[in-house]
């Protein structure tokens, strides 16, 4: 197939139409069974769905790995104000790119799975929130609603069940943090994408002040899989916590890099090495950031070690987050390659939390000045330092993207750090 | 009413509130004040200057106080080892980009991230970067914006946009590059109650041009007081040095003006500090010009007039900007004289201006603090909105005329020249002064102790801010001497006897405890229906 790389290794579920156009109109999505799992759906209870994917062990693939029947479950069984279902395609973690695939390539997948997810949560609205960069994805998703719409599955009264199920597109407007739920349900009202703090959770009062649940794009996918073959079937991949497969979005210093769906559990060292064509030049291998640039940076000998699913990259100190695995080889300049990760998080710092606003900005003015060759071992230990104060103290955890990967490689790549002090110490620099 | 409550223990000690509470008010009520920022009582609160966290028992992480509610057993510590390691790496924080501007700054000595620096920050910065430069703005109305001073706590686009419901302020930007700004060209412009965010700004970002640079806070005297420029009966703080008011601050009173005053009276002061006082009884002897006199001569030369205009009935002007026990010695004297009818100008506004967030709250009609007290015993207003006209019978009247504060800037100047006996109790050099047998200079509210009564009909307390001017005393205390040598009985010494006197004529102050009345005031025993309403 064409699609950019592919491998044998790989188990396709939701990846399985990647690079093929046919899969983004409606009458080809319904011909390959599209849209029987939402009729299997409506012809069980709202209950039953949201348990059958809890026995499914489904994980939310935005980061976090919560539950996703278990989320669904805290939404109230009565409807007494409007139930809404968000689904968070604001993808912006820097590396990630598989949600973006799956709504250019498969828009249906989605939209069948929000409705179904709708249904288990009783929402009577979907809002597909949709990153403002993503111009093609917004488009093929927009097209592919107005499809749903056209054939009956989404609108009022959707294949005669009697259950009415609004689904509308929104576009972003391209900030990082509206990817963080209270700050996306911020911006979907039309104020500024600001994180709140919890409680009230989005189940007891999210959107518009209304019971929500937001899933990630790529769980609500893996969702109609799920409705169609039953929860054994998605426990045949992956670990008995980690069920299932996850696409794999491979970037940097590899020979082939792509989204690749793999069970959960893959050993990263074959992902590398095996899926992805081993480290380019055949280079040595440095360091690996195994889920998008929010979590620990772990060196060569650790990510031999690493299982990738949710708890074998904890055993390494690392996260899983959204598995966006970005490959370092021995060329790479560890100090500029954080510094660069700390300017992405400062700009996009929403500003509310002082540790965050004041401390990203700070580190990214630390790490400038020490990629300048400018900086001394003192800096070191006030990053250290500073940056702890930057864990756990602040609404949302994007201050804490901004410690890990500054701590991981203090601790890890020091000696990358004083290369550039000693440089400018042989330099003669007064 | 009954509320269910919660116990808690805060730094080992048990506190019972109410169940909801949060932990930053739970934990005022044992005398703690947690460090904080954006939380405002008054205000929403977004939980996001990070200062106010607190470790609390079975939470993994500590946990902001402001929006954190109670919980029964729950155990918190503000005080610990991990609250303390968090504020100060908050402050920390603060500080990298603050100027340090503190000797011309006006926050300096009332800011709270100077104090908190003070009690809980590092000794030694540790960033060396060039700090962010964002400049200065004109908001428009009485405040300027510092940008570099800012901590960013919103509180003051929280309190244009939720209490007083004008949506002129914003954030814009984000990150570190978040500044508070306004929305085109006008600014705080045309709002009323805007001098409030100065007060709620917790450093020197915004500040009053009316204050700018014109005292250092720790120089100024606060003294408890109300504000006299409406009936709403603001309660107030007022700010003096070198016997001057500097400027006026509200004073919490949840009954009647929460945290919050408006502009006009905030910034109505200067009448109170002008120059031209009385300082002197002045005492005119036939056509001759006035001369100075003591006390005892010139209240024994208008006993002895009084005597000697036999039975002439009294006529009487009262000021809406005097106190009860002021207005009621005057009414005692009138009584004692042999009786007669006391009016009052009071100068009213075309509406009022309500403060949309908290609606008990307004700036009034009445553009006086005592109108109500005037009221309640019994004396009339005459006159135009302007606070003029009205006083054709007081100016032709024939027996004893007695004026107190009115200034009679629109009578003519021979007011008072068919009087048997005409005597002034006023504060300033007026036109009221001119032909007057007798002058007696009096105090204004800021000189002297007393109460108003507000719309509500609550009665609230004022203390004395200011020394008075030369001889100047209070009017209760003038008029309770001559009302005292008419009767042979003693005279008030105190403004608390004077107010005592007043619950024995007038049954609405009846059984009022003076010290009861404390900081928040007391009801009246009687509805007040809203005066002209």
């Amino acid at each position: 197939m064409a699609y950019p790389y592919v491998s044998e290794r790989e188990v396709r579920v939701i990846s399985r139409y990647f690079g093929d156009p046919a899969a983004r109109r409606i009458d080809t999505y319904v011909d390959r069974g599209g849209y029987g799992a939402l009729r299997k759906a409506f012809g069980m209870g709202p209950d039953e769905v949201t348990d059958l994917v809890k026995a499914s062990g489904l994980r939310g693939r935005g980061g976090a790995g919560f539950p996703t029947g278990v989320k669904w479950s805290f939404m109230p069984k009565e409807v007494r104000r409007p139930h809404y279902l968000l689904c968070n395609a604001d993808e912006s973690e820097p590396g990630t790119f598989k949600d973006r695939e799956l709504m250019r390539w498969d828009p249906h997948q989605l939209v069948e799975g929000c409705l179904i997810a709708a249904y288990a949560i009783r929402a009577s609205h979907v809002y597909i929130y949709c990153r403002g960069e993503f111009f093609e994805a917004n488009q093929v998703l927009a097209r592919a609603v107005e499809g749903a719409y056209e054939k009956g599955y989404a609108g009022k009264d959707i294949l005669g069940s009697g259950n009415d199920i609004e689904v509308t597109v929104h576009q972003g407007a391209g900030a990082y943090i509206c990817g963080e739920e209270t700050g996306m349900m911020s911006s979907l009202e039309g104020r500024r994408g600001l994180p709140w703090v919890k409680p009230p959770f989005p189940a007891a009062a999210g959107a518009f002040g209304m019971p929500s649940t937001i899933n990630n794009v790529e769980t609500l996918s893996a969702v109609p899989h799920i409705l169609a073959n039953g929860s054994d079937w998605y426990r045949r991949w992956g670990t008995e916590l980690s069920p299932g497969t996850k696409l794999f979005c491979v970037s940097g210093h590899v020979n082939k890099p792509g989204n690749y769906e793999l069970p959960l559990g893959f050993p990263l060292a074959e992902l590398i090495d095996d899926v992805c064509g081993g480290v380019r030049d055949g280079n040595a291998l440095k360091a690996v950031i195994p889920g998008g640039s929010s979590v620990p940076i772990i060196n060569a000998e650790e990510a031999r070690a690493c299982r990738l699913d949710y708890e074998g990259c904890v055993e390494v100190g690392t996260m899983l987050g959204c598995a966006s695995v970005i490959v370092m080889d021995e060329t790479t300049d560890m100090v500029k390659q954080v510094r660069r990760m700390v300017d992405f998080y400062a700009h996009e710092s929403c500003g509310q939390c002082t540790p965050c606003r004041e401390g990203s900005a700070w580190t990214a003015q630390i790490m400038r000045r020490i990629e300048d060759g400018d900086g001394s071992e003192e800096d070191l230990d006030t990053l250290m330092h500073m940056t702890q104060q930057m864990v756990g103290t602040t609404i949302c955890v994007l201050s804490d993207s901004v410690a890990a990967p500054v701590q991981s490689s203090i601790l890890k790549f020091r000696h990358d750090y004083l290369a550039l002090m000693r440089r400018r110490e042989t330099a003669g620099v007064a | 009413m009954s509320q269910e409550l919660v116990t808690l223990t805060i730094d080992g000690r048990e506190v019972s509130v109410p169940k909801g509470t949060t932990i930053i008010e739970a934990a005022k009520q044992i005398g703690t004040r947690v460090p904080h920022y954006c939380y405002h009582p008054g205000l929403s609160s977004p939980a996001m200057c990070r200062l106010c966290l607190v470790e609390v028992g079975g939470a993994p992480k500590p946990m902001p106080s402001c929006v954190t509610t109670v919980a029964e057993g729950q155990v918190v510590k503000t005080e610990s080892e991990r609250a303390l390691w968090g504020r100060r790496g908050v402050l920390e924080f603060y500080l990298v980009n603050h100027p340090l501007d503190c000797p011309i700054c006006d926050a300096s000595g009332a800011c709270d991230l100077q104090d908190h620096v003070h009690a809980e920050g590092r000794e030694h910065g540790r960033s060396y970067e060039p700090k962010r430069v964002f400049g200065r703005d004109d908001f428009g109305g009485d405040v300027l914006f510092y940008g570099d001073r800012c901590v960013m706590c919103t509180r003051c686009v929280r309190f244009m946009s939720e209490v007083e419901q004008e949506d002129r302020l914003t954030v814009v930007d984000r990150g570190a590059r978040s500044i508070i700004d306004t929305f085109y060209e006008e600014g705080l412009e045309g709002t009323y109650w805007h001098g409030n965010i100065v007060d709620v700004c917790p450093v020197g970002a915004l500040l009053s041009k009316d204050f700018l640079h014109k005292a250092r806070a720790w120089d100024l005297e606060h003294t408890p007081s109300i504000c006299p420029n409406c009936s709403q009966g603001c309660n107030i703080d007022l700010h003096t040095r070198d016997n001057l008011v500097q400027r006026i601050k509200p004073r919490e009173n949840l009954d009647v003006n929460a945290w919050w005053m408006c502009d006009y009276g905030r910034l109505e002061y200067e009448w109170i500090n002008r120059g031209d006082r009385l300082e002197a009884p002045l005492v005119r002897g036939g056509s001759t010009a006035s001369r100075a006199a003591g006390w005892s001569d010139a209240l024994s030369g208008v006993l002895e007039r009084a005597r000697g205009a036999g039975n002439a009935s009294v006529k009487a002007v009262a000021w809406p900007f005097a106190s009860n026990e002021d207005l009621a010695a005057l009414a005692a004297l009138v009584d004692r004289l042999g009786g007669g009818e006391i009016v009052y100008r009071s100068a009213r506004a075309a509406e009022e201006r309500v403060l949309k967030g908290f609606p008990t709250l307004a700036r009034r009609r009445d553009l006086a603090a005592n109108r109500v007290g005037a009221d309640l015993m019994g004396m009339e207003r005459v006159g135009g909105d302007d606070a003029s006209g009205g006083l054709d019978a007081v100016a032709a009247h024939d027996g004893i005329v007695l004026v107190l504060g009115d200034a009679l800037a629109d009578q003519s100047p021979d007011f008072g020249g068919y009087a048997a006996l005409y005597v002034y109790l006023g504060t300033h050099d007026a036109p009221a002064a001119a032909h007057a047998d007798f002058v007696l200079p009096v105090t204004t509210f800021a000189e002297q102790e007393g109460t108003f009564t507000n719309l509500q009909g609550r009665v609230q307390r004022f203390w004395p801010a200011m020394a008075p001017p030369g001889m100047a005393r209070p009017a209760w205390l003038v008029l309770g001497a001559l009302v005292a040598e008419l009767t042979g009985a003693p005279a008030p010494r105190s403004a608390a006897e004077a107010f005592a006197r007043l619950g024995q004529r007038v049954p609405a102050f009846g059984g009022i405890g003076y010290a009861e009345l404390s900081a928040r005031g007391a009801l009246v025993n009687q509805t007040v229906s809203l005066a002209g309403d």
